[in-house]
């Protein structure tokens, strides 16, 4: 096992994030985030070596309090919290909670009361981070709440945007299709913006929400309009389940208008960058060959995920032993 | 004979024009206009103070009989005469539902046994408040029901609400709607903007409202029947009721003062105390819902009290349930929008309380003209105070308001003449 040293990770003069709550993006600046970011690449970093494991949150209990189904994301946290030599609790239940029985609150109090000083949630209901944080004393991580923030989804997005392309300015960032029930479509706005990307939300018009441009964004109901012009395409997942009523008339027709498919990318720039947040729905936001193909950054994303939440989990973690303001 | 003399207030009492320093004398529940020989009368010191006709609360859920766990008569008028309110409407909205006789008789016998002021049921448009068969209404108002509603559940179907304005009308019945069309508020948490956008959280558009208050408008027009739209909450509501009024259609409104005093943007805290049915609008709408009020299109204010017990407000706020207790914050909330902000002059705040009220619902009270009901409230204006839900005489504390710095407190309540409510006691 390493031991933190005077080269560990976070102890530069870089500007610093002292949150005691992760629980969007849209209360971070420019600068927050970018500690965040640097923090992770220097974790990222680390875990090439052979010895994966920083002993940073030994001792600390880390809860993941999943109130709705969630493989990778969940298993994303348990991860990026075991790396850090944390101990972790991990509570999944399903559905909200009823009007007489538990509430989701005494549900994170019981686990705080066994010790967990960062409690992880995701919840189907937006605000319920939020909720939270103003009742336990644990620092909350929002992994997730309906359809409002998903800010390490958010995160991962950014880093290997700028992983990939170094910096934001100049960028344009098309965020395609369901952005009224999309938590990583919010998130990412905020992030994008924050740090100078130029961002446009593309999708059918029963599915953008009402004065979205207010945000700063470009609103496009034709993916092939903005393609040209577009430097990273991310595909957003229909959210079937969040849907109530029928928003557009068939998978089929929105595949026609939306979907990313070989014939769009030989029409979009060479080198445009395909991301996802999965999980993704083969055929209908993207083709196969695309899923796969040479500009998709799906699996980068995915091993950057578990950077972003060392980090998140570590500067949380740490804002809270130094008695951090946010 | 029992006495009671309030002396040297500000008397206001709007139905009959009054605002000046004077006395008000009341003997065995009856305003008169001076001593009687022989009556011992008590003597209660207002000077400084309002006098005004108690006021008059057009829809208030009890929850008796049915959840009683949550409010009851005994709590609910508690907490009435502790913001000024002496006669209480209150919202078939129990269980069972207020849709027949025997329903409408127990809650009158239930407040004359152990209720602190006067009750008056609603009885329901529907039976079971399904909005499918209308309710034995005639029985309803037979038995004491002063006008029909369905509480906060819209009647959907356009022929439903049409037959149930020209029943009603052959009753002399009000009745008071709540517009909103049910399948466009699906899902909804909030006003639908840029603040329900920004949050992801469901949008109740304006349209929906506005949609059923130029139905019923039209429905009111086609059957002569006398409709009420409780508690309107967008500009457009606000233009459709007063060009309908214009035409000499028998329609009135009601606001909430809570819907004057936050918006929309309130909701970025995912406080589930600021969830009601309708939504908090932007700020647009707010100054509309005030002129509305101030020209007189809008005759009544309403504290829409809706008690919500603390574990339910807990909840994730897409399933916590809409409402906030407003009978105790009625008068320092009304007067903040109105009164600070100089929209509106006493007086006129005062008949959309009491004389406004009463005549939607049949009354004949919210005045201080002699013979009537010696139902009064004396108010001290100027004092500032903390509102505190701890000290509620409402079972439930559910309330956005709660630390708010205020102006404007109810002091001495007199129902029938006698005083059941004094700040001192």
């Amino acid at each position: 096992m390493t031991t933190p040293s005077d080269d560990q990770a976070g102890t530069g003069d870089g500007p610093v994030w002292t949150g005691k709550h992760l629980l969007g993006l849209e209360d971070l600046s420019a600068a927050e985030i970018t500690a965040i970011l640097d923090q992770a690449a220097e974790f990222k970093k680390r875990s090439l070596e052979p010895n994966k494991k920083l002993d940073l949150l030994n001792g600390t209990v880390v809860a993941n309090l999943f109130f709705e189904p969630s493989t990778r994301t969940r298993t994303s946290f348990s991860l990026a919290a075991k790396r850090l030599s944390a101990d972790t609790i991990d509570f999944t239940a399903s559905g909200s909670s009823l009007s007489k029985g538990e509430t989701f609150v005494d549900t994170a109090r019981n686990i705080e009361a066994m010790g967990a000083s960062l409690v992880v949630v995701r919840h189907r209901s937006p605000g319920a981070p939020h909720q939270l944080a103003g009742r336990i004393k644990a620092g909350v991580l929002n992994a997730g709440d309906g359809t409002h923030e998903h800010p390490t989804q958010a995160l991962l997005d950014l880093f290997t945007i700028r992983e990939k392309r170094g910096s934001f300015e100049g960028l344009t960032v098309t965020l395609v299709g369901d952005i009224l029930h999309s938590r990583v479509a919010r998130s990412n706005i905020w992030g994008l913006k924050k740090l100078g990307a130029r961002v446009i939300v593309c999708g059918p018009s029963t599915l953008i929400p009402p004065r979205i441009e207010e945000f700063g964004v470009e609103v496009s109901h034709r993916l092939d309009d903005v393609l040209e012009e577009t430097d990273c395409v991310n595909l957003l997942r229909i959210q079937f389940e969040r849907q109530r009523g029928a928003f557009f008339p068939s998978i089929r027709e929105y595949t026609h208008f939306y979907g990313m498919n070989s014939e769009r990318l030989k029409a979009a720039r060479s080198d445009v960058m395909i991301l996802a947040p999965g999980p993704i729905n083969r055929g209908v936001e993207l083709t196969q060959d695309v899923a796969d193909g040479p500009h998709s950054v799906i699996l980068d994303q995915v091993t950057n995920g578990l950077a972003v939440r060392m980090a998140c989990l570590y500067l949380l973690h740490q804002s809270h032993a130094t008695g951090g303001d946010g | 004979m029992n006495g009671c003399l309030i002396r040297g207030g500000r008397v206001i009492d709007p139905a009959v024009g009054r605002d000046a320093v004077g006395d008000v004398w009341m003997i065995d529940g009856r305003i008169v206009d001076g001593k009687v020989d022989g009556v011992q009368a008590k003597e209660f010191d207002a000077t400084g103070k309002i006098v005004c006709p108690g006021f008059i609360e057009t829809q208030a859920t009890l929850q008796e009989p049915g959840w009683d766990d949550v409010e009851t008569i005994v709590s609910g008028t508690a907490a009435a005469v502790a913001g000024g309110v002496t006669s209480v409407a209150c919202l078939p909205e129990t269980e069972p539902v207020v849709d027949n006789r025997a329903a409408v008789e127990f809650i009158l016998q239930q407040a004359v046994r152990s209720g602190t002021c006067h009750v008056f049921p609603l009885g329901a448009v529907t039976k079971n408040r399904l909005g499918e068969e209308l309710a034995e209404i005639g029985q309803l108002v037979e038995g004491g029901a002063v006008a029909l509603s369905d509480g906060k559940r819209a009647v959907a179907n356009a022929e439903v609400m049409r037959r149930g304005l020209e029943y009603a009308k052959m009753f002399g019945c009000r009745i008071f709607h709540h517009p909103q069309d049910p399948e466009l508020v699906a899902g909804g948490v909030m006003h639908e903007g840029l603040y329900s956008t920004l949050l992801g959280l469901g949008g109740m558009p304006a349209e929906a409202e506005e949609i059923l208050v130029a139905r019923d408008v039209a429905l009111a027009e086609l059957t002569g029947g006398s409709l009420h739209l409780m508690t309107v909450s967008t500009a457009q509501s606000v233009e459709i009721i007063r060009r309908a009024r214009e035409r000499g259609v028998d329609v009135t409104a009601s606001v909430t003062p809570h819907h004057l005093v936050l918006t929309d943007a309130e909701l970025q805290t995912f406080d589930t105390q600021c969830k009601v049915d309708p939504p908090f609008r932007s700020r647009e709408h707010v100054e509309a819902l005030v002129a509305g009020l101030v020209d007189g299109t809008i005759e009544v204010i309403s504290s829409d009290h809706r008690p919500v017990p603390a574990e339910e407000k807990e909840l994730e706020i897409d399933v916590a349930p809409f409402g906030i207790v407003g009978l105790e914050t009625l008068l320092p909330l009304c007067i903040r929008a109105l009164i600070d902000s100089e929209r509106m002059e006493w007086s006129d705040l005062i008949s959309r309380l009491t004389c406004g009220p009463a005549k939607i619902l049949g009354l004949n009270k919210g005045s201080l003209a002699v013979g009537n009901d010696a139902d009064v409230v004396v108010i001290d204006p100027d004092v500032e105070w903390e509102i505190n839900p701890a000290e509620f005489r409402s079972r439930c504390a559910n309330t956005p308001f709660g630390g708010w710095q205020v102006r404007g407190r109810v002091e001495t309540v007199f129902v029938a003449g006698s005083p059941v409510y004094s700040i001192d006691r």
